[in-house]
This record gives C-alpha cells, structure tokens and sequence, in this order.
C-alpha cells in the first residue's frame, strides 16, 4: 500500500452522548449537525435507516461505503431534497423538519453534487455570484433601473467572487463559460459556489471524483486549508481511500444504509466489519 | 318524476354523443401519445395528417369512384406513407437536436400541409359524403322517450374497441410492439441491445399516421364537413386528451379522448356551447394540478 | 474580448440598431419612399418585436416553454381598447397620447394580473406539461373574451356575459370582438414601447435576479441549494412577461379599426415563438430581428400570391434543418465560411440550448 499523505493535525476524538465522536476542540460548541434515528423508505424499501451522525463545529467528517449505500441519500435528506420518513436532523441544534432546500441552505447547509450540476450556460464567475444570491442583495427594481444599490452591490459581488475564486486560484477563469471547464476546475468551482453562501457546514459528493492523483492531492491541502480559514465543518463523500484517510478527522461507514462503524480513519482501517463491508465476508476455513 | 325522465334521457343522448365524439379524440390522441413516448416530440403536424386524410377520402370517393371501404383504405395509405415521409425527410435529422428544435419544425410542417391543401382545394368548406359510413341509426325507446345512436356513433365507437384490442395485443405480444416498448423506455439501450430505433420510429409514426386517417374519416363524417384547417383544433384537443391520460401512456390516450369528449359535449349541453373549449382546457388544468403526470402517467423522481 | 465588455457592445448594438431602424424609417417616409403596405406593417412589427423578446424572457431566459402568449397579448389588447373607449367616451379625453399612455399601461397591469393568477398554478409545472397548460390557458381566455360584452354607458362601463343586450355605447361585442375603434397608436409608441422592454429585460438578465432566473433553467436543484427561492424567479420572468405582452397587445389593438378574439388563437403564439427559436433562443437582438424579418417576409412574397405562405412554411422546416442537424449545419458553415471569415474573427461555437424537460 502507497503512504498515504496526512493532511490533519493527530485530532484527538472525544466522545459525545449522541454515540458520535467529535474533536476535542469543538466539544463544548453546539454540533454544527446532529441526526437522531434519521431514516427514509422508498416504497418500502428503507434507503437509509437509523442514521446518527454529529459533526463537530470545525470538523471535516468523511462518509463512505460500497456503492448502494444510500451516502448521497443521506445528503438529499441533509440538504431537504428528501422529506425523511423518521427521525430528525438538526443544524446548529435547530430542527430541519418540514424545511424546504432552500431554508436549509439560509440555515447554512451547502453542497456540490455528485455528477456536477453547475450553471453551464453561465461564465465561472456568473456561478459564483448566483452562490453568493443571498449574500450580496437587492432588489429587481434596482437590478432593472440601475440605481446606485445597483452598481454598489455588484461591485461587492464582484470583489467577493474574485476573493473565492482565488482560494483554487481561479480568478483567471472567471470569464469562461463555466461548462466548457475541465472535470477537474467545473468539481472546484463548485465548492467555491457552495462556499459563496456562506455555509456552516460543506458537503462535498465525491469532489475526487475524474480527477488524477495530483489534483487529489491538491484538493486534500485545500479542503484543509478551506476548513481553517472559514472555520467551518466539512462532510465529504468520497471513494478515494487516500484522501478520505488523509483529510477526514471522523469517519462513518454505512453499508445497506446502516451505520456499521464510526471512527478516526486509524480505528476504521482495522475494523473488521468495514473490511467486510468492502471486500466481502472471509470463507470460514 | 316526468321532468327528471326527460332529464335523464337527454342526458343519457348527450352522454352517447360525448362517448362517440371523445372516442374519436382517443384515436388522434394515440398517434399524439405513441409519437410522444417513443420518439419524445410533441408532433403538431398530426392533426394536419388528419386533414390530409379527409381530403384523399373524399377525393376516392368522390372523384376516383372508389368503394366506401376502398376510399377509407386509400386514405390509410397514403397517411401512412405521409407519415412516415415526413419523420423521415423531416424529424430523423434532428435526431441529436433540442426538442424546441423539433417542436418549430414539427409547426413548419403542419403550415406546409394545411398551404399544400389550400392550394389544391381552396379555403371553402367541403361536404363530406354521408355515404362513406352508411349505417342506419339505433333508436330505443325508454319510459316512452327515444334514445337515439346515430350510425356514425356506433361505428365510431366500435371502431375505436377494435383499435384498442389490437393495439394492445400488438405492442404486448408482438416482437415489433416490445422493441416499441423498449425504445419508449430507454432509446440508448434498445439500441445496443440490437434495436433499431430508426425502424421503430418509422413504424411508430406509420401506425399513428394510418389511425389519423380513420380518424378522419369518423370526425369528418361526424360533422359533415371540413376544410384545410380541419384537423387543427382536434389535434390540439387531442394532444390535451393525451396529456390529460398522462402522455406516453395508450390506456391513459383512449382514457382521456373519452373523458374529453364526454365533458366537451356535457359542458357545451348544460353549460353553454360557447364556453365548451374553455370546460375542457379548464378540466385538463385542474387535473393536471391534482396529478401532474395525467391520470395513467408514470410519475418520475428526478434523480439527484 | 471578456464577457463583460462582450456584453455591453451587444447591448449597446442591440438598442443601437433598433434607434437606426427607426430613424431610417422615420425618414423613408417623411420622403414618401415608404410603400403603403410596408408603411402599415410599422406598427405591428414594433408589437411582434415586444411580444417576441418578452417571450424569450420566458422561453430562452427563464427556460420554460410557454405557448400561451398570444392569450396575454389579447387581454392587453382588449384591456386597452376598453379603456381607450372609455376615456374617449366616459370622459371625453380627446388627447390620443394621454389615452394610448393609459391604455398600454393598463393592458400591462390586466396582463400581468392575469400572469400571476395563470403563473401561482401553471409554474408547479415542467416541461411539455407546462407548454399544454400554458395553451390551455390561452384559449380559456380567448373563449371568455368571445363570451364578453362591454358598453360605455354615461359615465361607468358595463359588462355582460353571454349577454349582449347592454346599455349605451358598445365597445366589446362578443365573438365579433372590438368594433369602430378608434385608431390612436402610432410608430413613435411602438418604438418607445420596444426600447422600455429591451431595457427591461436586458437589465433584468444582467442583474442578480435574472442570474438567479437563469441559474433555474440550468439546473433548478443546484439553484436551490444555493438559496434561491424557485417560485418567486420563475414567476418573476414569467409575469414580466406577461406584462410586456400585455402592453404590446394594448398598442396592437389600438391600431385596427376592429379587432376580433380569435386574432389570439394559439396559432398566433407559436408564430412568436417561431420567432424567438429562429432569432436564437435567450438572444434578445436576434428576437428583434427574426421577428422583423418574418414579419416582413410574408409581405415582401405577396407577389408570389398564394404560394407565400408555402413558402414560408417551406423556408421554416430547412432553416429548423440547416440549423440543427450537424451534418447539414457543418456543410453549410464550410459554404459561408470565406465570406465570414471577412467580418469576423473567429469565435468558438456556443453551447445550445436545451429543452425545458431535460431534467
């Protein structure tokens, strides 16, 4: 096995009465995102049940499993794509039920999605400012008449776009249609569109994905280097084994929807039921 | 009780006469849904195709000396042949192209048709030849009132039963009607498991095309007379008698051909005539709100 | 070149080939150069103008297929003749610019009142379901305007329906529609008519809340998720539409001496919407221009008879071809690239648009 880069400081993970582990650091602030029993059936069929997951305020958590599992279900119920079925979810300790997509994302959940949706119509900095939607306002009436509020706001559109961007060193694409990017630029931009609203938590939907293993790596110093500069809480999918054990503090593992282990990436790799999970049972013998 | 027997009966007539006319609109509206479902292109020039075929009727009958039955077989021919001309010369090369593309070309074709008509029979209205559907009327006597089914009606209505039996054994037993069934499903994996869509759209439209022509035929001998824009405003009503079933699906199509029918003629009856179009895209309104995939219409969850 | 300035010079193109169009107009007929027939056709152009980029507002903007415009169009219509009649009538304002001002901002408002109640409902809709509804919806109005009655009588209106014996004079007489209006619109209007809508929707499409319509049609779910309201953009587009159709549909009235309901069929709103998909879906200068040009065709062809009209269906289905099959469209640019290569400096081909269902 090739060495696997680290990019996370030895985090030492306490345990929480929520049967989760946090970073000793964020124990006493209120989880950034807290399930209780989350669960949601299709037809019967129970996609993801009993789920518990607290994330810490400026964790990064990595969520993986076999294909099927139900990991970007999981995200469609976070994000309220999905009404679950049973329990709860709680952002900031404010409950999510009944919350539309777009009161959890002024609640401060941002994603990217699993096969990239961005505005591909769009340039790459039109994207970043359609992140930054309610943010940087006002009103259609000053938008059709230009007035001052107009030219003021775009202006700050403009610096803050610019500002983001440059975090992936971006800032020379700006004017390029966003669909006509690169796999890997179209997955950073967006990253940089979900950290234009201003999120308390990121989730990222396989952001390695199509990308060589120099970008891998680029990409683990910088979902580092996102966490420490906005102080946020990061939950990544990801199939990338390098970079989830590289970057992610907490780790949970879910097969046929369940939670089957949770840990730092040291305990998962030596768990015999997330080997199972993945390589299948052993013949007894 | 005389009032509600003289109420009941006239409904009963008018009930008749919904079920004849939707039936009809339920045959208009399986091309419309076929076309829909495996080529995924509304087809505005379909209700011109119905044009065509009340005029090559009329014409064999009229002009060319032909039997009833021999004229309506003519017009199912060359509809057919028509139909699958113009997905040939004009929907196979926009294959790969947006559906806006398709739909604006799809508009043009139904101009060339009804220009096409207009220049070879001018505008005026034609009798259509009651002789063509020659069928004396039923007429029953209830509570000492009549109950008239006029012949059109009878052989609309058996007509369209007939349809739809064979239609349905046709795309669930035959190979023809499953590689139908696969291409409205998914386009991309019929093909690779050796389907060829081309051939399928072809066929697709050739039976769409022949039943615009019976189509004709029945409407045309139903309201005695047409004219270039004929197919028009039934084609339309028939596309929203698909969508209404939920579009893509053939029970759903004969479904709301009738329902449309019935309400049309219901509404115009006990409502007001003037106001019978707005009851029926009203109706589709309020359904397509309480159910937006149409009545028999598969609902999809988009996959995020 | 960046996108930005890019899209100043295509603004500034835009308004300024509208402004010259105009001016040339203006001229050609104080020189008496100006054919009758084309002199006549001034007025509607400008109307088919405004209700083709108002349409792309919602089609090529917003992402939606609406074929219901015609239906906006002529509640505008009728909203500004009934309150031109009124006026001239009720109160006796002899001013005809005071009246068309009034009637085109109430043909506007009715239009857009109508957009709203038809938007909360249709817009829960996608796709081709939305496309039918909308059409629905248009001949719903159509047929209720062929049920109405309108009279001036002394100082206030009546209205019947289904019912024509009313009061007084009669302004709306049913299927007959408007009858002896009273012509007040004139070319300068129009020309005002479609600068204020370029500049409406242009500086809608470049400010945040158009991004935020067009990031719908891109992709509705990442919209939300970054906190767009959905609705409330979409109804946006689709009632500033409405009202600029609207306002079209007030001068389009005033400028015939009688105008019937069924002027607004559906078929009328696919010939706009023929006219936004060949002058480029979402570009508001090549709306401007295909809608000028086929409306002048079928007049320029008038020497062809009856044949005009096959002719333009004809002209329709190879453009639709030529423009969108790949191999038909690569032949072709290979034929015109010389003369091309003359104006231009070369630039990569744009992304197209897809349909609104293909999400």
């Amino acid at each position: 096995m090739t060495e696997i880069k680290k990019h996370r400081s030895d985090t030492k993970m306490v345990p929480v009465p929520s049967h989760s582990i946090v970073p000793e650091r964020d124990v006493n602030e209120i989880p950034v995102l807290e399930t209780r029993h989350l669960g949601i059936e299709f037809g019967g069929l129970k996609a993801v049940d009993d789920f518990n997951l607290t994330i810490g305020k400026t964790e990064i958590a990595g969520l993986i499993g076999p294909n099927g599992a139900g990991k970007t279900t999981v995200f469609n119920l976070l994000t309220k794509v999905y009404e679950p079925t049973s329990g709860a979810v709680l952002v900031n300790g404010q409950d999510l039920h009944g919350m539309t997509i777009v009161q959890a994302s002024k609640l401060g959940i941002a994603r990217t999605f699993q096969n990239i949706r961005l505005f591909d119509k769009m340039t790459v900095e039109e994207n970043v400012r359609i992140g930054l939607h309610n943010q940087i306002r006002y009103d259609m009436f000053s938008g059709i008449l230009r007035l001052p509020r107009y030219w003021k706001q775009e202006k700050r559109q403009h610096e803050r776009a610019m500002e983001l961007l440059d975090i992936f060193g971006m800032q020379n694409l700006a004017d390029e249609v966003s669909g006509s990017l690169p796999y890997g630029a179209q997955r950073r931009l967006e990253i940089v569109r979900a950290l234009a609203t201003d999120p308390k938590l990121l989730l990222l939907d396989e952001p390695a994905a199509g990308m060589n293993p120099h970008e891998t790596e680029e990409l683990m110093e910088n979902i580092a280097k996102i966490r420490d500069q906005f102080q946020i809480a990061i939950l990544l999918i990801e199939h990338d084994m390098s970079l989830v054990m590289g970057v992610c503090e907490g780790i949970c593992v879910l097969n046929f929807g369940r939670v089957i282990a949770k840990g730092t990436a040291d305990e998962i790799q030596a768990n015999p039921d997330v080997i199972e999970a993945y390589l299948g049972k052993k013949k007894e013998g | 009780m005389q009032p509600f027997l003289d109420f009941l009966v006239g409904f009963l007539n008018q009930l008749v006469n919904g079920i004849s006319l939707g039936s009809i609109y339920a045959i208009i509206a399986l091309g419309y849904t076929m076309v829909y479902g495996i080529a995924k292109m509304l087809n505005f020039a379909h209700g011109d195709v119905i044009m065509v075929g009340a005029y090559i009727s009329y014409c064999a009958f009229q002009y060319w000396g032909l039997s009833p039955l021999a004229s309506v077989l003519t017009a199912m021919v060359f509809c057919t042949v028509l139909g699958v001309i113009i997905e040939r010369l004009a929907y196979r090369p926009l294959r790969q192209a947006t559906s806006l593309a398709v739909l604006i070309t799809a508009i043009g074709m139904s101009y060339l048709l009804q220009n096409i008509a207009l220049l070879i029979f001018k505008s005026d209205f034609k009798n259509y030849p009651k002789e063509i559907i020659n069928v004396p009327s039923l007429t029953a006597s209830l509570y000492g009132r009549e109950l008239k089914v006029s012949g059109v009606s009878i052989v609309t209505i058996v007509t369209t039963i007939v349809i739809m039996v064979l239609l349905t054994l046709f795309i669930n037993r035959t190979k023809l009607g499953k590689a139908m069934r696969c291409v409205s499903e998914d386009r991309g994996a019929a093909e690779l498991m050796g389907i060829s869509v081309n051939k399928t759209i072809s066929v697709t439209f050739a039976i769409g095309s022949a039943l615009a022509a019976i189509a004709a035929v029945l409407l045309c001998s139903a309201q005695w007379n047409f004219d270039p824009y004929t197919g028009s405003m039934p084609g339309i009503k028939a596309f929203t008698a698909a969508v209404f079933g939920g579009i893509g699906s053939i029970p759903g199509a004969m479904l709301g051909g009738v329902l449309l029918g019935v309400i049309e003629i219901l509404g115009g009856a006990y409502i007001s005539t003037q106001l019978s179009d707005a009851i029926v895209f009203l109706v589709l309104i309020i359904i397509l709100l309480v159910k937006p995939s149409g009545l028999l219409g598969k609902q999809i969850r988009e996959k995020v | 070149m960046n996108a930005k300035k890019k899209k100043l010079i295509y603004n500034a193109v835009t308004f300024g080939l509208v402004t010259v169009a105009f001016v040339v107009c203006r001229l050609l007929d104080s020189m008496n150069l100006m054919s009758r027939s084309f002199g006549g056709q001034l007025i509607p152009i400008c109307c088919w103008i405004v209700m083709a980029v108002s349409l792309n507002l919602v089609v090529g903007i917003s992402g939606e297929l609406s074929l219901g415009h015609a239906g906006f169009m002529g509640i505008g219509a009728f909203t500004g003749i009934i309150f031109s009649g009124w006026m001239q009538h009720a109160f006796n304002v002899q001013d005809t610019t005071v009246r068309l001002i009034v009637a085109i901002i109430a043909g506007a408002v009715f239009s857009g009142i109508a957009g709203t109640l038809i938007g909360i409902p249709v817009l829960r809709l996608k796709g081709d379901y939305l496309a039918i509804v909308t059409l629905a919806f248009s001949e719903i109005i159509r047929s209720l305007i062929n049920c109405l009655y309108v009279s001036v009588d002394g100082k206030r209106l009546a209205f019947g329906f289904l019912d024509s014996k009313l009061p007084g004079r009669l302004l709306l007489n049913g299927p007959n529609g408007a009858v002896s209006v009273d012509i007040i619109a004139t070319f300068s209007a129009g020309f005002i008519l479609i600068m204020i809508t370029l500049f409406i929707v242009l500086n809608l499409t470049n400010s945040r809340s158009g991004r935020a319509i067009q990031a719908i049609r891109d992709s509705r779910i990442a919209a939300e998720s970054v906190g767009i309201n959905v609705t409330k953009y979409r109804m946006m587009a689709f009632v500033t539409s409405a009202m600029l159709a609207g306002a079209a549909g007030a001068l389009f009235g005033l400028n015939f001496n009688s105008l019937a309901p069924s002027k607004f069929q559906f078929t009328q709103s696919i010939n706009v919407l023929v006219f936004v998909v060949l002058g480029g879906i979402g570009n508001i200068l090549g709306s401007v221009i295909s809608a000028t040009a086929l409306t002048i065709l079928p007049e320029m062809l008038r020497d062809f008879g009856q044949y005009r009209m096959l002719i333009y269906a004809i002209v329709l289905i190879l453009v639709m071809l030529v423009t969108n099959n790949p191999l038909l469209r690569s032949f072709f640019d290979r034929l015109i690239a010389p003369v091309k290569s003359l104006f231009h400096e070369k630039k990569p081909s744009e992304p197209d648009f897809k349909g609104g269902d293909t999400q």
